[in-house]
C-alpha cells in the first residue's frame, strides 16, 4: 500500500527525470553504515531489495524524481510502460548525448544501464549535503556486493553501473521502511531539485541535466586536476550539444597551416639579424629603395582603405625581403588582388640596369613561335591539293621593350607575406587586347588556365599581368606638377608619333591645397602612359612591311592601304579628361575628414576601376601620392575612348 | 557585425581592403550605443557601407529578441545621425529592377525612368505615353539592402538556435566552428527565413537537428561557386566573400565566438557571375 501511494506521488513528480539516482546512491551508501551521511529521513525508506524488483523500480525512478520513486518498486507491471513516455519526454528537449545514449540503451529494454551514468553525475547535484567523497567510498562497497546479484544488466566496466545496481538494491528496501510524510527537509530538497530542473528560457537546457552531463564526462575521462579545468569542461559539454554525432575521427593536422605561416612570418621578422648587420644597415639607409609604406598606409587609412596595420607591416617586411633577394632599384607596393582561393599581393619593381636575362629568354620564345607558324604554313603548301588559304593572320604586334610603355615596371606577386615572390612575365599587346574583352575571376594559382571567349593567350599569370598593366595605365595619378617632363626630351615634332614616355619628379613641386585637389579634377594628372587599343603605349606600325607588297594587295583588296595611327591621350593629361561611364564621372573626390579639414587628405576613388585609390596631402614638405589597388575579384567597367572613334565603348572587362 | 565587438570585427574583416577611417570608426562606436538605447534594440549590427558618387551611406540594423524577425534598418551619411528606413516591400523591388548604376549618395536624389505605355489605339502608336517614373534613392537603398540580406547574409551553424515556441535566439554556448567544419560551406547558413527547407527529402531531414538546422545552407546556392572561402593567417581566420554581391565579406575565427559580416561596396549585383567563374 505504501507503494501505491508512492506511485501517485510519483505521477505527480513525473518531470523530475533521472534525479532518482543521486538519491539512490546516497541512500545506497547510507542505509547500512553511514548514518551521519544520510541526507535525510527519506533515505531510511530505501532498503535494498535484490531481485527483479530493482529493475522496475529503477525504471520508475527514471521517470519520477526524488526519493518517492523507489517506493514505486511495487508497481512493477506498470513500470515498463512508464520509462518509455518519460524517456520520450526527455528526448524532446535539447539533445543530450550522454543521456540519449543511455536512454537508448534503456529503451532497448534494459532499464538498468541508464541510471548508472546519471547517478554518478547526479551525485553532486543533489542538494542534500552529501559530498562526493563521502559517497564514493561507500558506493564502492555496494558495487562488489551487488555484482553477483545483477550480472546481466551491468554494462561491463562501468563503475557507475555497479553503484547503481547496488543502489537499486538499497532502493528497494528504502520505500518499505519509510512511511513518514514528507518532512520539511524533503520538501526543501524537492524544491531545490525543481529549481535545478527548471529549463533556461534562452537555451532550453536545465542545470540539472548539464551538471549530470558534466559529471558523466568527468567520470568517463578522469582528467587530472579536474577541479581546475571545470569551467572548460562545462564549456565543452555545452559545445558538444551542437556537434553532429557522426564523426569520431579528429583531424590531427588542422592547425598545421597556421603554424607554417607563422613560422614563415617569423622568418620575416628575423631577417634583419644577419652577419654584418651594422654594415648592412648603413647600406640600406643609404640606398633606401623601399618606400615608407607605413606612412602611406596611415593616409590611406584616413580614407577608409587599408588592410589592417598588422598585415601591412608584414607586407612591408615582405617587400624588404624582396629587395634583399632581387636586384631592385626601387619598389613599391602596388596593391592586393583578391582571388577565389588565394589572394595576390603585387609589388611594382624597377629592376636595376643590366638585369635583362628574363627578357632575352622571352625573345627567344617569341622567335620560336614565329618559326613554328612558318612551318605550319609550309606544311599546308606541301599538301597541294587543299586550296591555299588567302588568309594571312595579322602580324603579331610585338610587345614593348622592357622599361618602356606597358612593360615599364616589373611586377612581382606573392600570395601571403612570407611566401616567396614570383616574377610576372612581361605583357604582350595581344594579351592586353584580349583582357579588355573578357571578365574573369582570379583563382589565386598563377598557372591556372583562363578559359574564355575570345581565348586568352596565356594563363593566369599573363592575365594578371595584363590587368595590372591596364589598371596602372588607367588609375595611377598624381597631383598636377608633381611630375614633369624631363629637360632632355625637348623635340616637339616627334611628340605626335611617339608621345613622351617618361616623366620625372619635379623637385620644385610645392604642393596643391587639399581643397583644390578635391574640387577640381584637373589638378590631377595621369603619370603612366595610356595604352592604345593596339595594346601598346607607343604605336607600332605594321605598315612598313606591307608597303612593299602594296601593289599586290591592292588587287586583292583585302588589307587596308593605310592603318590609321592610334593616338591616345599623352602623358600627364589631367584626369578631368577621362571619359564618363554611364553618366558618372570617372573619378570621385573626397576629403578624408569633414570635421577637421585642415589636416584632411584628398582622396580620389576611381569609378572605372573600383578599388583604385589615390590620395594627396597638400603639405608643402611632402606631397605624397599613392595608388592602391585593393581589388575585388575582377569586377571592372572600363571604357577606353580612342581618337579614331569617339564613341565610348562600354565593355565589362575583368 | 555586432556593435559590441566592432573594433575587433573591423580588424578581422580588413582583408578585403575596404574598411572605415578612424573618424568613422570612432563616430560609430558612440552613435551605435545611442541608437541601441533610443530604439531599444536587443542587438545593433553595423551592416556596412554603400559607396555612392557623392557620399557614402553607412547602414546599421537593429534586431529584437527574435533574430529572424524583420529588422529595422537605419542609414546615416556621417555615422552620427541615423534615420530609420521603411521596411522593404515587393513594390519597391519591382521598381528597383529598372534602376541601374551607382548610388548617388544623396538620399533625395530621384532616378528618372521613362516607361513607354502603349495605350490601345487603332493600329498606330499614337497614344504612346512616356510616363516618367521617378524613383527615390532612399527606396532604392531599402530594396538593395533587403536584397543583399536575403541573398548573402551569413551566419555560422550553431550561432542561432530555435526554441520550440518559435523565436530564434542567439546561442550563448556557441563556441565557434571547428577547423574542419569551418572550411565547408555547409556549416554556414543564410541569415533569413528559410526557403528551401521544405523541399528537402525526408532522408536529408533526418540528419538535421531541428533546433540548429532550421535555415538554408550556403552550399546549395546557385550558381555553384558563388562563394569564395579563404583561410587567412594560416588557419586562424575564415573569410567568405560573396561573388554575387561583391563587397560582402563574412569572417569567423574558428573555435571562438567571433563572427560577422559586412558589406562595403557599390550596391550593384554582379550579373556577370556565371561568365566569370
Amino acid at each position: 500500500m505504501e507503494y501505491s501511494s508512492t506511485l501517485e506521488q510519483e505521477k505527480e513528480n513525473q518531470q523530475l527525470g533521472e534525479a532518482v539516482q543521486p538519491w539512490q546512491e546516497e541512500t545506497a551508501a547510507s542505509p547500512q553504515d553511514l548514518g551521519p551521511e544520510s541526507s535525510g529521513p527519506w533515505e531510511a525508506e530505501w532498503t535494498p531489495d535484490p531481485g527483479p524488483l530493482p529493475r522496475s523500480s529503477l525504471a520508475q525512478t527514471l521517470e519520477s524524481g526524488g526519493r518517492v520513486a523507489e517506493q514505486a518498486a511495487s508497481s512493477s507491471p506498470t513500470s515498463p510502460q512508464r520509462p518509455l513516455p518519460a524517456l520520450a519526454r526527455q528526448d524532446i528537449g535539447a539533445p543530450r548525448q550522454l543521456n540519449g545514449v543511455t536512454r537508448g540503451t534503456l529503451d532497448a529494454g534494459t532499464p538498468l544501464s541508464d541510471p548508472p551514468g546519471e547517478s554518478a553525475d547526479a551525485r553532486v547535484s543533489a542538494p542534500p549535503s552529501q559530498s562526493r567523497q563521502d559517497t564514493t567510498p561507500p558506493t564502492q562497497q555496494p558495487n562488489s556486493s551487488s555484482n553477483p546479484s545483477n550480472p546481466k544488466e551491468l554494462r561491463p566496466g562501468s563503475v557507475q553501473e555497479e553503484d547503481w545496481s547496488s543502489r537499486q538494491n538499497r532502493a528497494q528496501s528504502g520505500p518499505r521502511a519509510s512511511e513518514a510524510a514528507p518532512s520539511t527537509l524533503e520538501i526543501a530538497v524537492q524544491n531545490a531539485k525543481v529549481y535545478l530542473l527548471r529549463d533556461s528560457s534562452k537555451t532550453g537546457l536545465n542545470l540539472y541535466d548539464h551538471l549530470s552531463n558534466m559529471l558523466t564526462k568527468i567520470l568517463d575521462e578522469r582528467p587530472e586536476n579536474a577541479v581546475d579545468i571545470l569551467e572548460n569542461i562545462s564549456q565543452d559539454v555545452k559545445m558538444a550539444h551542437f556537434s553532429k554525432k557522426l564523426d569520431t575521427l579528429q583531424n590531427e593536422n588542422e592547425m598545421l597551416p597556421t603554424y607554417e605561416i607563422a613560422e614563415r612570418q617569423k622568418a620575416l621578422f628575423l631577417q634583419g639579424h644577419l652577419e654584418g648587420a651594422d654594415q648592412e644597415m648603413e647600406d640600406e639607409i643609404a640606398e633606401n629603395s623601399l618606400p615608407n609604406i607605413m606612412e602611406s598606409t596611415f593616409y590611406f587609412e584616413q580614407a577608409g582603405v587599408g588592410l589592417g596595420t598588422d598585415e601591412t607591416y608584414r607586407i612591408f617586411l615582405a617587400l624588404k625581403q624582396l629587395t634583399d633577394t632581387h636586384p631592385v632599384q626601387r619598389c613599391r607596393f602596388w596593391g592586393k588582388i583578391l582571388g577565389l582561393e588565394v589572394n595576390y599581393l603585387v609589388a611594382e619593381v624597377d629592376l636595376r640596369e643590366g638585369e635583362d636575362e628574363e627578357e632575352v629568354e622571352e625573345e627567344d620564345v617569341a622567335e620560336a613561335e614565329e618559326r613554328d607558324t612558318g612551318d605550319s604554313e609550309a606544311d599546308k603548301d606541301e599538301e597541294g591539293e587543299l586550296p591555299k588559304p588567302f588568309y594571312k593572320p595579322p602580324q603579331a604586334i610585338p610587345k614593348e621593350e622592357s622599361r618602356t610603355g606597358a612593360n615599364k615596371y616589373v611586377y612581382f606577386v606573392c600570395n601571403e607575406p612570407g611566401r616567396p615572390w614570383v616574377k610576372l612575365p612581361s605583357v604582350t599587346p595581344a594579351q592586353i587586347v584580349t583582357a579588355r574583352k573578357i571578365k574573369k575571376f582570379f583563382t589565386g594559382q598563377l598557372d591556372a588556365p583562363i578559359i574564355s571567349y575570345p581565348p586568352f593567350p596565356g594563363n593566369e599569370s599573363n592575365y594578371l599581368r595584363a590587368q595590372i598593366a591596364r589598371i596602372s595605365a588607367g588609375t595611377h595619378v598624381s597631383p598636377l606638377g608633381f611630375y614633369q617632363f624631363g629637360e632632355e626630351e625637348g623635340e616637339e615634332e616627334e611628340e605626335v608619333d611617339s608621345g613622351r614616355d617618361s616623366c620625372e619628379e619635379n623637385p620644385d613641386f610645392e604642393g596643391i591645397q587639399v581643397l583644390d585637389l578635391v574640387e577640381s579634377l584637373s589638378n590631377w594628372v595621369h603619370h603612366v602612359q595610356h595604352i592604345l587599343p593596339q595594346g601598346r603605349c607607343t604605336w607600332f606600325n605594321p605598315i612598313p612591311r606591307n608597303e612593299e607588297e602594296e601593289e599586290d594587295e591592292e588587287e586583292k583588296g583585302e588589307e587596308p592601304d593605310y592603318i590609321e595611327q592610334e593616338v591616345g591621350p599623352p602623358l600627364l593629361t589631367p584626369i578631368s579628361e577621362d571619359l564618363e561611364i554611364q553618366n558618372i564621372p570617372a573619378w570621385t573626390t573626397r576629403l578624408s575628414s569633414s570635421l577637421i579639414p585642415q589636416y584632411a587628405t584628398a582622396v580620389l576613388q576611381s569609378n572605372v576601376w573600383p578599388g583604385a585609390y589615390a590620395f594627396s596631402t597638400g603639405n608643402l614638405s611632402s606631397a605624397v601620392q599613392w595608388s592602391w589597388r585593393a581589388k575585388l575579384p575582377g569586377i571592372r567597367v572600363a571604357t577606353r575612348a580612342t581618337s579614331q572613334n569617339s564613341d565610348v565603348s562600354l565593355h565589362h572587362s575583368p | 557585425m555586432d556593435s559590441e565587438s566592432l573594433l575587433l570585427s573591423l580588424e578581422l574583416a580588413a582583408g578585403s581592403g575596404q574598411g572605415l577611417s578612424p573618424e568613422r570608426r570612432a563616430a560609430l562606436l558612440t552613435s551605435l550605443q545611442l541608437v541601441k538605447r533610443d530604439y531599444r534594440y536587443d542587438r545593433v549590427l553595423f551592416w556596412g557601407r554603400i559607396l555612392g558618387i557623392v557620399a557614402d551611406y553607412y547602414i546599421a540594423q537593429g534586431l529584437s529578441e527574435d533574430q529572424l524577425a524583420p529588422r529595422k534598418t537605419l542609414y546615416s551619411l556621417n555615422c552620427m545621425e541615423w534615420s530609420l528606413l521603411p521596411p522593404a516591400t515587393e513594390e519597391m523591388a519591382a521598381q528597383m529592377a529598372v534602376v541601374k548604376g551607382r548610388f548617388m549618395g544623396d538620399p533625395s536624389h530621384e532616378y528618372e525612368h521613362t516607361e513607354f505605355q502603349k495605350m490601345p489605339a487603332e493600329g498606330e502608336k499614337t497614344f504612346e505615353d512616356d510616363v516618367v517614373v521617378q524613383v527615390k534613392e532612399e527606396t532604392r537603398l531599402v530594396s538593395v539592402i533587403d536584397q543583399i540580406d536575403k541573398a548573402v547574409a551569413v551566419i555560422p551553424r550553431g550561432a542561432l538556435f530555435k526554441t520550440p515556441f518559435g523565436p530564434v535566439h542567439v546561442n550563448r554556448t556557441f563556441e565557434g566552428l571547428s577547423l574542419s567544419e569551418a572550411r565547408k560551406l555547409s556549416s554556414y547558413f543564410h541569415f533569413r527565413d528559410p526557403v528551401g527547407l521544405k523541399n528537402k527529402t525526408l532522408l536529408e531531414k533526418a540528419d538535421l537537428d531541428p533546433s540548429l538546422d532550421f535555415l538554408d545552407s550556403l552550399e546549395h546556392d546557385i550558381p555553384k561557386g558563388s562563394w569564395s572561402v579563404q583561410m587567412e593567417r594560416g588557419n586562424s581566420l575564415v573569410v567568405l566573400r560573396s561573388l554575387l554581391w561583391p563587397g560582402l565579406t563574412f569572417f569567423h575565427t574558428p573555435r571562438t565566438r567571433n563572427h560577422g559580416y559586412i558589406y562595403v561596396g557599390t550596391g550593384e549585383k554582379n550579373m556577370d557571375l556565371p561568365f566569370m567563374l
